[in-house]
């Protein structure tokens, strides 16, 4: 037996290796590859959505409140949403292990 | 099988000639294949195109060395080119010429063999307006060698050249009248 | 029976690509294929194709648009020769992976340098691993009948496939051709329904990452698909014969029964080799032909029936594979007939580079020397025939 085995018979996979079910990147939880992590300051934040808007991840969405908070399941730790707050309300901190 | 070489220059439609000569061919119900001299042409230059034709299926890909016949468009192309050259023996030549046959063989360097000489230009200059003669020099070749049936060359030549055509038909005719053929 | 007609092959392709009722074209001209696209824009320009012809800016973009298109569930068409085939290269490789059945026309050319516009398979052959059906016609006839087969298999198989056919020598020649009556056509060409493709409606993912526990696998798929498609291929050609009366073979043989040198060769260039064979049977040497009509999947046991007993076989390539051991076909026999009990002696000439004539007299040259080391040692490499020193 091979050290490094296939994940997937080749039998199995769809013609083309299309993958079939929407969407199905939220079942990989990406969020584990951060070392910095977005920390919201709702006194500062006036809502404008532009972390939600840029997040390449798409990690952000809004709570009740209409907040936008980063699920940190998906969030990559890149810092963009940081670095474009208006207001500073986002602060990138270490991530604790 | 018989094997063409038409010269003529560049624009003065050699290769709709060969083509003409094929469709004509094959409507009638033989075998044929007309190609160009394969790769760039240039207006005006020296230029040739080929034809076969034959009662069987043409299974061959080779170059025309040896034509059977060669049929020139433009009277000044001999000065320039070997027109004979590689010609069968007992092939024949047609050529576009106001010359007579003396004048003609001389130069041709003292060639021999069947002659067929029409004065194409002329005829196409009275019939069309215009001294381009490749559908006027089919007329000499049917006249030469006799395998293609006018009626198929002057349905190629209606398809081909749609208003156009009965004039060039009208050419095609005279031509056919006119060609005188030597030895 | 259809109607036979005197037409340049170029505008007979053209046709015949139309009566498969493509819906999608992208191409960009190049020398000796224009003719071809030319024909099929005129098609769609005057409303007698109802498709949808795309005028790209280079041949990477002209495959790219027919995988997009081909993966939205449509039938697609493109053409192309020599440098504009290299410049598509790197969609090659993803129109056959991701089992897109794109049917594509070669205009066989050399490549550059020198720029050359004239025939050989340098072109071709550098596909050769890139997960292609190929199938080489020898003339219009089979050219035409090549492009319907190339429809109906590819949609079955699920795969692309390059129908190639020689520039100038065969696309440029009037010669008589018929084309299958366009009910025939539709009966051999049902409508293209794919299981899967792109749709707003009912989204899916084409062209994933395909990380190292799962590219081996996403390959041996593609590589059995190509495989098992030598079945469909050649079933596909039982049902073209059955409504055109027109039979094809993955190895087409000529006079090799009894042979004892055989002589192997590809596309155009057949047609004079086989006056060579008929000329050298009437001197009563036993030599035959044979041809691949299939290149890609590689037909390797149609192939060793074919060479029946040969003591000799004179291979002649029409391109070069530069730094190897032979032409690109002469690799492929050898490797072929390395694990078989047959060991016929493999003579490997390059000939036709660039459209150089190759006549009667040189393929009987070609055939003499297959005679020569029938019973001695042959050449390990090989010979570029005619070449001048």
């Amino acid at each position: 037996m091979p050290k490094s085995p296939g994940l997937v018979s080749w039998k199995k996979l769809p013609i083309g290796m299309f993958i079939l079910e929407a969407g199905n990147s939220v079942k990989f939880k990406t969020g584990d590859w951060k070392s910095m992590k977005p920390v919201l300051d709702k006194e500062k934040c006036i809502k404008c959505g532009q972390c939600w808007l840029l997040c390449p991840d798409m990690a952000y969405s809004q709570d009740e409140e209409g907040y936008y908070i980063s699920n940190l399941n998906y969030c990559k730790g890149c810092g963009i949403c940081a670095s474009i707050c208006p207001k500073g309300a986002i602060t990138m901190v270490l991530e604790e292990v | 099988m018989i094997e063409i070489r038409l010269h003529g220059r560049g624009g003065q439609g050699a290769v709709t000639s060969a083509e003409l000569i094929a469709v004509a061919a094959i409507h009638q119900g033989l075998y044929a294949q007309a190609f160009p001299s394969f790769g760039p042409e240039r207006r005006g230059a020296p230029v040739q195109a080929f034809a076969r034709i034959s009662n069987t299926y043409i299974r061959t890909r080779e170059r025309i060395y040896h034509p059977d016949v060669i049929l020139v468009l433009d009277p000044s192309l001999p000065k320039l080119v070997k027109v004979t050259d590689g010609l069968k023996e007992g092939g024949v030549a047609i050529l576009n010429s106001h010359h007579s046959e003396e004048e003609v063989r001389k130069m041709l360097g003292g060639y021999q063999g069947k002659l067929a000489l029409v004065d194409a230009t002329k005829i196409a200059l009275e019939e069309l307006g215009v001294p381009i003669t490749n559908t006027t020099m089919l007329g000499a070749l049917v006249k030469a060698i006799d395998l293609i049936e006018i009626n198929y060359l002057e349905e190629a030549v209606r398809a081909r050249f749609g208003k156009l055509a009965d004039k060039n038909i009208k050419a095609l005719r005279r031509a056919m009248e006119e060609t005188q053929i030597y030895g | 029976m259809g109607k036979r007609v005197a037409k340049e092959v170029s505008i007979a392709v053209a046709d015949a690509v139309a009566q498969c009722r493509v819906d999608v074209i992208a191409a960009y001209p190049i020398t000796p294929q224009t003719h071809i696209v030319e024909h099929l824009s005129e098609l769609v320009n005057n409303g007698e194709l109802d498709a949808e012809f795309v005028t790209v800016e280079s041949e990477h973009a002209a495959l790219s648009v027919c995988i997009g298109a081909s993966a939205t569930g449509v039938r697609t068409f493109t053409s192309t020769a020599a440098q504009g085939l290299l410049f598509m290269y790197e969609c090659l490789f993803i129109a056959s992976a991701l089992r897109l059945p794109i049917v594509m026309v070669v205009a066989n050319r050399s490549v550059s340098a020198p720029i050359s516009i004239w025939n050989d398979h340098g072109d071709i052959m550098t596909m050769r691993d890139a997960g292609w059906i190929q199938t080489f016609s020898e003339n219009g006839q089979e050219a035409v009948d090549l492009v319907y087969h190339a429809y109906r298999v590819a949609e079955k198989a699920m795969l692309p496939v390059a129908v190639n056919l020689d520039g100038f020598i065969v696309t440029h020649v009037v010669e008589p051709i018929e084309l299958l009556d366009q009910e025939l056509v539709d009966r051999y060409i049902p409508p293209y329904r794919p299981k899967y493709k792109l749709d707003p409606k009912n989204p899916i993912t084409v062209g994933a990452i395909g990380v190292p526990e799962i590219y081996t696998e996403a390959r041996k798929a593609l590589d059995v698909a190509l495989e098992n498609s030598y079945r469909t291929i050649v079933q596909a050609w039982k049902d073209f014969e059955k409504i055109s009366g027109r039979k094809y073979q993955p190895v087409e043989t000529y006079r090799m029964e009894d042979a004892e040198v055989g002589m192997v060769i590809m596309g155009s260039l057949t047609e004079t080799a086989m006056n060579a064979v008929d000329k050298l049977r009437e001197e009563g040497k036993k030599v035959g032909l044979l041809r691949f009509r299939l290149w890609r999947p590689f037909p390797y046991r149609d192939f060793l029936r074919a060479i029946g007993k040969v003591k000799s076989l004179v291979v002649v390539d029409r391109a070069l594979s530069h730094g190897s051991t032979g032409g690109p076909v002469g690799i492929e026999i050898r490797s072929a007939l390395y694990q078989s009990n047959k060991r016929p002696k493999i003579v490997n000439f390059v000939a036709g580079l660039a459209g150089r004539d190759v006549t009667v007299e040189d393929f009987i040259e070609m055939f003499e020397k297959g005679y020569t080391y029938m019973t001695k040692k042959a050449p390990f490499f090989y010979e570029i025939y005619g070449v001048k020193e």
